[in-house]
């Protein structure tokens, strides 16, 4: 073991480059202390204190070198000195001050972009903070995730009322601003209708009849499908019905929604008259009307001809038929329907308009049924949605056909020609794999219907 | 009338611009339609703060709480008026001394500290020996609290007794007033836990030469704007933790024409008081750190704020405090620094952080104005970008941009200020904190410098006592 005490005049190192060179040199193997620094008062002092020789005449803007190793190892980790100092005059590589991370809240997005709405899909127990921090911002909210605690949807919408903002949800699906759509929403033509919505699909259904009758939508404001509810009392379709009504390019606003509490449907209807835009309501429910005659209501007030709703038939096959007695026994017989989008199916996992898996499952599971005698299924397209719904569905429309010649395919396809899916595509592609396909549910529904009018039983799956 | 013709922010009436957090495919298919969507790099918090951080941020006067709270920190202007020893201003008694960080006892305090708190016994004259000191300390001779409690701060141990000297520094816009020790430059020293003869010796001067010229020196220029330094400074390549060197010499630059002209100091005792803050990158530090104090003070007790208004290191525990929450202290195991050693130390001779001059970053200086401190950058283990990271992170977590404080690196943009509780939380994101590290062993001093961080916890801790508030 040998001490190497050298001292380098004129060489100067900032001592945190110094520090980072003495550190590689004394984690070498074989080094058994080493201190390069320059000869200052406190770093002589160190040095001494490390049992280090410092020649007397090294002064403050000297770099000593000191390093304790057996011969070989001493060589070696000088020819790694000359290396390390060199390395630490290199320029560094060019830096892009610019470059930034991506903002981790929804606060710091907005102080970044000049935004004027936020769209949230964090898990649902997770949304609170991020659309507080829009709202701060003065950004109005889309809140596509479900399962948010109700009285944190009542919060938002009483922070967003104080602020002249809306909160368009929780488990708001769709909305349109402008033409552009937010979560699912079908390239439509603009145009004169407004919509307010509380039901997603139901809003698409509406704006894609209307785009087909050539009446375009300049926005739909999505209210989320608790905001009729008694608790939540309205509170964002009561904004979004005064913003549309404050919207030049607005001439007709549709309301759409499932059935509200008749507290709140009165309060919507009082609400409603007080505007200077006409409404039309479009609560379908037994008794009332349904979205195709929504539709056509609203193109009646606009002075608009009603046209024939598309209908891609399907090629004649045999005669439907079924066996009731064989109907799949877990399910307790009969009509069967299931929503896909409720929020029991979508816990953990994508929406069914993103991730078709449960459902494509489940047409498999009901044409093996040999109970099961017509398949009633509704295809939604547009932006959000899975890019070309067919490619999975057709092959699995077709392999259920082939295998029971019997079974009665009709679905209801949600979309239009400008939609990045091709409606006209997609119909013709579900048509030739033998299912009937239509524009408009209502009649999707009851071509369904009046396959198996009369018949005992017949399976559904939506 | 603006809000009668453009509802909802002007929602409906301008082309649609979009913040997106969550499903990619959610942002990519506004992307397609050539909306302009500005991603979030979201990802959850910890588990079990859902309902915490929904009270707090869900208190209808928490957003307005918060913008009065870092409104009041970045509008101080903190200025040096005197220079007096600590008995005087500070009131203490002969047994009682001040330290550094969150409360502590002597049974629980770490080596440094305990050799700070010797080495005041023997400045004091309460101990004839080390030992003494130690054994007159462990009966509770004398009495111990926190430099914070007493609007004051201390770097490392930051230990105060009665006669040592004080900036006092006032704040000018919300009246406040400050304290911080006069710095004793580098190596054995105090603060570090050394207490051998040259360093009471050098206390035992700094009492009778400095503190009395520099009081002199201060009372002939007048109140001096201390955040007028610092701006300058930070363009000049300090962040004002662990590089001083700028704003030195424009204290410097400030006083020492007062000082010549002080008929009542010694030619010889101005020039060694001169002589001994030239020699010294860090003469600065503690006026600072004084500076940041009277900032952060100015925004404690508002109620419902989640503003960060003292971090704090006592060399075992890491506490911070917040201004909604007044003065409980919120505490953790204080982490032992990341950093660069001196000569043949490493991280097993280091100490746990300790050390108040963490109330730098709480007001939007050091760690987070790394960017405009490239000299230093290595500190970080790496390069220029990293420093420029570093401080951008920042701004994820703070609720300011200082409109004082510059970094011609980033445009000129304004340092991050104002830890949020709740954006810590949310992000995981920690205040970076510039630190030197003192050695384990009382006596030994300092052994290197880098970056810590403080507990996660303590941090979810205050959330939690946010969201009773709420």
């Amino acid at each position: 073991m040998s001490d190497w005490v050298e001292v380098r005049r004129g060489s100067y190192h900032d001592s945190v480059t110094l520090m980072r060179i003495s550190r590689s040199l004394s984690e070498r193997p074989d080094v058994a202390a080493a201190m390069v620094a320059m000869g200052t008062g406190l770093n002589r002092e160190m040095l001494e204190r490390m049992g280090f020789a410092v020649p007397p005449d090294a002064r403050p803007d000297d770099l000593v070198v000191a390093v304790r190793a057996d011969g070989k190892a001493l060589d070696e980790a000088r020819g790694a000195l000359d290396g390390l100092l060199r390395e630490a005059s290199r320029p560094a590589a060019a830096v892009a001050p610019g470059a930034m991370a991506p903002p981790r809240t929804t606060a710091s997005a907005a102080a970044r972009a000049d935004a004027t709405v936020a769209l949230l899909s964090v898990p649902g127990p997770h949304v609170f903070p991020e659309a507080m921090d829009a709202l701060d911002a003065g950004l109005n909210v889309m809140i596509f995730s479900d399962n948010v605690p109700l009285a944190q949807e009542i919060l938002l919408k009483e922070a967003a009322a104080r602020r002249g903002l809306i909160v368009m949800g929780p488990d708001c699906g769709t909305a349109v601003i402008g033409g552009a759509g937010l979560g699912f929403a079908n390239a439509v033509r603009p145009g004169p209708v407004g919509i307010v919505a509380a039901s997603g699909t139901g809003a698409q259904q509406l704006m894609c009849l209307l785009d087909e009758a050539g009446v375009g939508v300049g926005h739909v404001l999505g209210v989320g499908g608790r905001d009729l509810s008694p608790e939540v009392s309205g509170r964002s379709a009561l904004a979004a019905l005064a913003a549309l009504d404050a919207d030049p390019g607005t001439e007709l606003i549709v309301l759409v929604s499932k059935p509200p509490a008749p507290r709140v449907a009165d309060l919507i209807r009082e609400a409603a008259r007080r505007l200077d835009t006409p409404v039309v309501f479009a609560l379908p429910a037994a008794g009332e009307d349904d979205l195709t005659a929504a539709a056509e209501k609203t193109l009646k007030a606009l002075r608009r001809p009603v046209p024939e709703w598309p209908r891609w038939k399907a090629i004649a096959r045999d005669a439907l038929g079924w066996d009731l007695a064989a109907r799949g026994a877990g399910a307790g017989g009969g009509h069967r329907f299931t929503d896909f989008g409720d929020d029991a199916y979508t816990r953990g996992r994508a929406h069914p308009m993103i991730d078709p898996a449960l459902r494509l499952e489940a047409v498999r599971a009901e044409a093996d049924d040999a109970g099961c005698g017509v398949l009633l299924l509704d295809v939604v397209l547009g932006h959000g949605a899975e890019p070309d719904p067919a490619a999975s569905l057709a092959p699995v429309i077709a392999d259920a056909v082939r295998a029971r010649p019997d079974l009665g395919v009709v679905v209801s396809l949600c979309g239009t020609p400008a939609d990045p899916q091709d409606r006209d595509r997609q119909a013709a592609a579900l048509c030739g794999a033998g299912a009937d396909v239509f524009a408009s549910n209502a009649q999707a529904a009851r071509h369904a219907l009046s396959m198996i009018e009369g018949a005992p039983a017949e399976g559904t799956t939506t | 009338m603006t809000e009668q013709r453009h509802p909802l922010g002007g929602l409906l009436a301008r082309d649609p611009r979009t913040v997106a957090a969550g499903v990619e495919v959610l942002a990519d298919a506004l992307a397609d339609q050539a909306v302009p969507v500005e991603r979030v790099d979201w990802r959850p918090p910890p588990p079990g703060t859902e309902h915490a951080l929904a009270a707090v941020l869900g208190d209808p006067g928490h957003a307005d709480a918060n913008a009065r709270a870092v409104q009041r920190m970045v509008s101080s202007r903190p200025h040096l008026v005197d220079v007096r020893p600590a008995r005087e201003v500070l009131g203490l008694d002969k047994a009682t001394f001040l330290h550094a960080g969150p409360p502590l006892e002597w049974e629980r305090a770490s080596g440094p500290m305990r050799g700070a708190l010797i080495g005041a016994m023997l400045l004091e004259g309460l101990a004839e020996t080390p030992l003494g000191a130690e054994h007159a300390l462990e009966r509770g001779a004398a009495a111990l609290e926190p430099c914070h409690h007493h609007a004051t701060v201390g770097p490392m141990a930051g230990v105060v007794s009665p006669s040592m000297w004080m900036l006092v520094v006032e704040d000018a816009e919300h009246g406040g007033t400050a304290y911080c020790s006069l710095n004793e430059g580098l190596g054995k020293v105090l603060r570090y836990g050394a207490y051998g003869p040259e360093v009471i010796d050098r206390l035992v001067w700094m009492g009778e030469v400095l503190g009395p010229a520099l009081q002199a020196a201060v009372r002939r220029h007048g109140p001096l704007d201390l955040m007028s330094v610092i701006a300058q400074a930070l363009q000049m390549g300090d962040e004002l933790h662990n590089r001083n060197r700028a704003a030195t010499s424009l204290l410097l630059r400030e006083l020492a024409p007062g000082l010549l002209a002080a008929e009542d100091v010694p030619r010889d005792r101005a020039a060694e008081a001169l002589r001994f803050a030239a020699g010294n990158d860090h003469f600065f530090l503690n006026a600072g750190m004084a500076a940041a104090k009277a900032c952060a003070d100015a925004a404690r007790n508002v109620p419902g704020s989640s503003l960060v208004v003292a971090m704090a290191r006592n060399g075992t525990d890491f506490g911070i405090q917040v201004s909604g929450t007044g003065d409980r202290w919120f505490t953790g195991p204080a982490g032992v620094p990341d950093g660069l050693y001196l000569g043949d130390y490493g991280p097993d001779d280091a100490n746990p952080d300790i050390g108040d001059s963490a109330i730098t970053e709480t007001a939007g200086m050091g760690g987070f104005a790394l960017a405009a401190a490239p000299a230093i950058v290595r500190f970080v283990g790496g390069e220029v970008p990293d420093a420029i990271a570093a401080t951008q992170r920042m701004y994820e977590i703070t609720l300011a941009e200082h409109p004082a404080l510059q970094i011609p690196l980033l445009s000129f943009r304004g340092t991050p200020v104002g830890v949020d509780v709740t954006r810590v939380v949310r992000t995981g994101i920690l205040p970076v904190i510039d630190t030197g590290i003192a050695g384990r062993e009382a006596g030994t001093g300092q052994v290197g410098a880098g970056l810590v961080e403080p507990p996660p916890g303590i941090f979810t801790d205050a959330l939690h006592a946010l969201a009773e508030t709420a």
